[in-house]
């Protein structure tokens, strides 16, 4: 394991594009937040009967969880899909309410006397609203803008999820890496961000906080000179990020019709298999662009809306969790239905499997397996009684998960399963917090963690085989995909790929070295 | 009606049966008000709080409109008027003051001026005039925040800022009413002097009634949106109807029996 100096010496570079894609989420959304917000705040201010509509829907905006919000934007046109358009106007929905609401409340606060006092000295309407009301309520609006603020660093972390970026990309990838070093570079710089952005709003607001306002020039100055040093850092934090961010995406150009968007889900296999497929057709004069690391549902909208031309999924997931089929054990029905149905429904190919699969893997750690001789699930029954089981959200609510699980095994365990984020519960088997858990087979925390994996003596799980799914159009826009997919066919073993996921996960290493070791390796042709 | 009536002028507000409704309620707050206010004069309206006094003042500068009759400023219909340009030219003076504080003392004082576009020396001047006119210093005081005066003071402000444009009338509500009773007293006078000086008129409301009686020309008493009563403090202080009884009472329970408005200042006083 790398100490902290070498891992900042080899990734401040990305540290800090990260820090200012995440400064360019926040600045952005914020902004595009304070200019709808403040003038719909003050017309709300003006128009009584239509305050409690809106209010009311900003306030639900607010309630709905991030990541759901994200979904739920995906499939939309002009506002939706993914990347960082989507996450600025998560981020806007999001950042809305606290500044419609103070704006409101602010104004509304000002003095009954003073309001009366300006419409009498003759005042109009547009004279009252800025030399009057809005000095006045300044202060609590920039409250409601500090609050705005701190909400999109903390959401702008959950936009990686749908490809935005920032420093989410680090704390989601530290989580399934159990790689401490991302995570913390990922969750400081955020949480250092949140606290500059509190601190220096915080002095702005003073400044126009009338009730403090005294003859004290000189603190006054001070505190203004700081706050408009810290707008001036986070506008030039702000400016290099676009302007790296414009120099980049440039760099990629449009090219010809040979571009394909390859994407992939929220896990190191998944990536790996979408580099593994993304340099092989850059080996052969495709321009690719990646978008990797796409959460839950995110790859299945994707690909259908046709933001992204393919990524890797498992027979099993589609079967069930997309197509809504029932519980079926059999590989080649399986495998033959998705096929048909994805050709019907969304004009998706599915290549041939890839070799390996990647069921759930019941997981006990290789300690307990010794001691009480576990082989199979049915032999671990017995202990269960005494053990906590803690599985990840979606292996509790899948049809082919946890209720069914238990009721095929006939399983009781102590308490009710610790529903947690997948990629924590190795870490939390192997300290001992918990007793059993679902885990993926070919992870490569399995070995390096000394788990142990129950077979499926009942034959409950269904089969998960590797495939990659693309679109037909991209495969007729450029035919050299199809081939790139038959050379692929079968190459890769369960063996194989828990190899592979744990030079990335045990040891560190960067996919794109692994994946392009394994290629040089295996496929013949691009030796 | 009354000794003071002064026939041969036209009288600068006139109210010719003004009524005022709200629709959440069932009776009118001001109901069928005929009054005229003479230049020069300080009319006081006299009553309980809920009686329909600062609903009537606030029918002057178009604050509110009446639901029926009309009110005439100089002649003209409020309705007719520019609600702006009405308001510019009215002095208008509340309880709490209403300064803004986020504005200095010198621009408080400045506001119309600057509204109405003077030019910016001929602003400084106007507010040290004022200042020093309502007596404060303008070197200590000018550059000073609201927050950083004490209540009269304050006053003082609001006064010199319903000044500032030279108005011809002055619309006060209870301008004196949070004031300590020192502090009510010496304003009240200084005040009394300073009106009559620049003979200005004045439309003045309070529950007071020796303030009524210190600073009207004449007292108009309202109860339950009505007016009920219109005359001078001297025939007010003689006054056999039952409305005026009850507050000449309150005096003599205060202690003050032969109470003229000369002996006012001294009452307040002692008190």
């Amino acid at each position: 394991m790398s100490t902290w100096g070498e891992f900042l010496k080899a990734n401040w570079q990305d540290i800090v594009r990260l820090i200012g894609e995440h400064l360019v989420l926040v600045l952005i959304s914020t902004s595009i937040a304070v200019a709808i917000g403040i003038p719909l705040g003050i017309l709300l201010t003006r128009r009584p009967s239509l305050r409690a509509p809106v209010l009311g829907l900003a306030n639900v905006m607010q309630t709905v969880p991030s990541l759901a919000l994200f979904g739920f934007l995906i499939p939309l046109p002009f506002i939706g899909g993914i990347g960082a358009r989507t996450a600025i106007v998560a981020l806007v929905l999001y950042a809305l309410l606290p500044v419609i609401r103070n704006t409101v409340t602010g104004i509304l606060g000002v003095d009954h006397n003073v309001r009366e006092a300006a419409v009498a000295m003759g005042m109009t309407d547009r004279q009252i609203l800025f030399q009057v009301e809005l000095p006045l309520a300044m202060s609590v609006i920039l409250t409601g803008v500090r609050v705005a603020v701190v909400i999109s660093v903390g959401v702008a972390t959950i936009a990686a999820a749908v490809g935005a970026g920032g420093l989410g990309t680090y704390i989601f990838r530290g989580l399934r890496q159990y790689d401490n070093h991302l995570l913390l570079a990922g969750a400081v710089p955020a949480a250092l961000m949140a606290l500059a952005a509190d601190f220096g709003l915080g002095l702005l607001e003073k400044h126009f906080d009338t009730s403090a306002r005294r003859v004290e020039k000189k603190k006054g100055t001070f505190a203004r000179a700081l706050a408009w040093g810290l707008l001036a850092l986070v506008l030039l934090g702000g400016g290099y990020a676009v302007w790296s961010g414009a120099r980049s995406s440039s760099s990629n150009g449009t090219g010809s019709g040979g571009r394909v968007v390859v994407g992939s889900k929220d896990f190191t296999e998944s990536v790996l298999l979408a580099e593994i497929y993304a340099q092989m057709l850059e080996a052969r004069g495709v321009e690719v662009v990646r978008q990797f690391e796409l959460a839950g549902n995110v790859p299945h909208e994707a690909l259908t809306s046709g933001r992204i031309d393919c990524y890797p999924e498992y027979t099993g997931t589609s079967y069930m969790a997309i197509l809504k089929h029932p519980l079926n054990t059999d590989a080649r029905t399986v495998y033959e239905t998705v096929r048909r149905d994805y050709a019907e429904k969304f004009n998706v190919e599915v290549s041939p499997s890839l070799g390996f699969e990647n069921t759930f893997a019941i997981l006990v750690r290789g300690g307990d397996a010794r001691r009480f001789n576990l082989k199979t699930i049915s032999d671990a029954v017995p202990f269960a009684k005494n053990w906590t089981a803690g599985f990840g959200q979606d292996f509790m609510s899948r049809a082919d998960g946890y209720p069914g699980f238990a009721r095929t095994y006939n399983l009781q365990f102590a308490s009710a399963p610790r529903e947690m984020d997948l990629s924590l519960t190795y870490r939390a088997l192997a300290d001992g917090q918990v007793d059993m858990i679902a885990g993926n087979s070919t992870d490569g925390l399995i070995s390096a963690l000394d788990l142990f994996q129950l077979a499926d003596d009942r034959h409950y799980f269904p089969p998960y085989e590797a495939v990659i799914l693309i679109r037909q159009d991209t495969l007729a826009r450029v035919p050299v995909a199809r081939e790139v997919l038959r050379l692929l066919d079968g190459k890769l073993s369960t063996e194989e790929m828990r190899r592979l996921n744990y030079e990335v996960d045990g040891k560190h290493r960067d996919k794109r070295d692994v994946a392009r070791e394994w290629i040089a390796k295996t496929v013949t042709s691009d030796k | 009606m009354s000794s003071l009536e002064q026939s041969n002028a036209s009288p600068l507000v006139e109210f010719r049966n003004v009524s005022y409704g709200v629709p959440e309620m069932s009776t009118l707050i001001v109901s069928g008000l005929n009054l005229s206010v003479q230049q020069g004069e300080t009319l006081v309206l006299l009553g309980e709080s809920g009686c329909g006094k600062t609903t009537t003042l606030r029918l002057v500068n178009r604050l509110l409109m009446p639901t029926a009759g009309d009110v005439l400023v100089e002649g003209k219909r409020t309705s007719e008027w520019d609600a702006i340009s009405l308001r510019r030219r009215t002095g208008y003076v509340i309880q709490e003051a209403g300064l803004f504080p986020h504005f200095t003392v010198e621009r408080n004082v400045a506001l119309v001026p600057t509204l109405e576009n003077w030019e910016r020396e001929r602003v400084r001047e106007r507010v040290s005039e004022l200042l020093q006119l309502v007596g404060l210093n303008p070197d200590v005081f000018a550059g000073r925040y609201p927050r950083e005066l004490s209540g009269g003071q304050r006053q003082r402000v609001g006064v010199a800022r319903a000044l500032a444009a030279e108005p011809q009338l002055l619309l006060m509500d209870e301008p004196f009413g949070a004031l300590d009773p020192l502090t009510r007293a010496s304003l009240q006078k200084e005040f009394g002097e300073l009106s009559k000086r620049l003979g200005k008129t004045v439309i003045f409301v309070t529950h007071d009634v020796r303030e009524a009686l210190m600073l009207g020309t004449r007292i108009a008493l309202m109860d339950a949106g009505r007016l009920v009563l219109l005359k001078t403090p001297e025939e007010f202080l003689r006054a056999n109807e039952e409305h005026a009884r009850a507050y000449i009472e309150t005096l003599r329970l205060d202690g003050i029996e032969k109470l003229t408005t000369k002996d006012t200042e001294d009452a307040e006083e002692i008190k």
